[in-house]
């Protein structure tokens, strides 16, 4: 899933602060799943937001609406009837939601209430860590099934570097070195001998270093 | 401000603060008439938006009265309501409100007298803070 972390509050007010009519818009994809952009918490910062107006004596109106997802026209359409009536929206889905919704609905204000931060999964509940970096070209099973380009600092196809101590990162040390862990699982499937063959420097081109990204799937398209 | 009567809810366990009430009552102690108590089946039922929501009405103060820690009958409830009691407090402070406006009580299940001292411990903190509103 993307993840991503709320934005402080007191950033989200000053952003709205010239405008009485808000609406917060939620995602339930992703963001509801890492908690910061579904239901509740459309709830919880439209509620946040009347209790920082009341305590300032000023009137506010604040909506709250959840779209099935922010990453789809079908879905952003929902809002036709209504973000007309409000001077602001914040949307709290990932970074694709703001943008979705500012081309959708180009006289809109939208603001965006979340920081999105990396494509990841769930550890346990509440804490999530990176595993996708999108480079474009897959190739885990080469790993073990761990992604160094993901999970290596300076994503090395040919690791460990010598910063990598006690199964740690020399860049901090809560963070794993994840070329240990790959060593280690290969050694597990009596597979070290494919690591000694040298990876090639990777061709970033079908990443987002080789510019912005369009998927085109014709057997889909009308 | 020697008038003020400062409106604060008070979240309540079935167990062990429910059960603290009735001693409360068998011992002819009475809670001060301006805590309403919400009363729910474990105060890890509670999210964080239910402890948003009295503010937004005008509420003075908040607090969540349950069991000890290692005794909470569904095991973790007064726990998970103590983190969220932390988190709206961060809420309130980035809001620039005071966090003393909100707190978490344990209590054991016998203890009237205590019942009935954390409504008033509430009470008198939330005189000294003032209004949620000013006037």
């Amino acid at each position: 899933m993307i993840v991503a972390e709320p934005k402080p509050i007191k950033e989200l007010l000053e952003m709205v602060k010239d405008s009485n009519r808000i609406l917060v818009v939620g995602c339930k994809g992703c963001v509801t799943v890492c908690n910061v952009g579904g239901a509740k918490e459309v709830a919880i910062l439209a509620s946040s937001i009347r209790i920082s107006r009341k305590k300032l004596g000023r009137e506010i109106e604040v909506g709250e609406h959840t779209l099935e997802r922010q990453c789809d026209p079908e879905y952003v359409d929902e809002l036709k009837d209504m973000i007309g009536d409000y001077d602001a929206v914040i949307s709290i889905a990932c970074g694709v939601g703001p943008q979705f919704l500012s081309e959708r609905y180009p006289s809109s204000r939208i603001f965006p209430g979340v920081n999105t931060q990396f494509m990841g999964g769930a550890e346990e509940h509440g804490i999530w860590s990176e595993r996708c970096a999108g480079c474009g070209t897959c190739v885990v099973h080469y790993f073990g099934g761990l992604c160094p380009i993901a999970r290596c600092s300076k994503s090395l196809l040919n690791g460990p570097c010598g910063g990598s101590s006690n199964g740690k990162c020399e860049i901090s040390k809560d963070v794993e070195c994840v070329w240990d862990l790959i060593v280690r699982k290969m050694m597990e499937q009596d597979r070290l001998d494919e690591l000694i063959e040298f990876k090639p420097p990777k061709s970033w081109i079908t990443a987002r270093d080789g510019g912005p990204r369009r998927m085109i799937r014709e057997e889909l398209v009308k | 401000m020697n008038d003020f009567k400062p409106q604060i809810v008070a979240f309540c366990c079935s167990n062990c603060a429910s059960s603290a009430a009735n001693v409360a009552e068998g011992m002819k102690k009475a809670l001060p008439d301006n805590v309403k108590i919400i009363q729910i089946p474990c105060t890890g039922r509670v999210e964080i938006l239910h402890l948003l929501k009295p503010f937004e009405e005008g509420a003075d103060g908040v607090y969540v009265a349950g069991c000890q820690e290692d005794s909470c009958q569904y095991v973790s409830g007064i726990a998970k309501a103590t983190k969220r009691v932390t988190h709206v407090k961060k809420i309130l402070e980035e809001l620039s409100i005071e966090p003393d406006r909100i707190d978490v009580f344990n209590l054991s299940a016998g203890k009237g007298q205590e019942f009935v001292e954390v409504a008033y411990e509430m009470v008198n903190k939330i005189k000294e803070l003032g209004p949620f509103l000013q006037a």
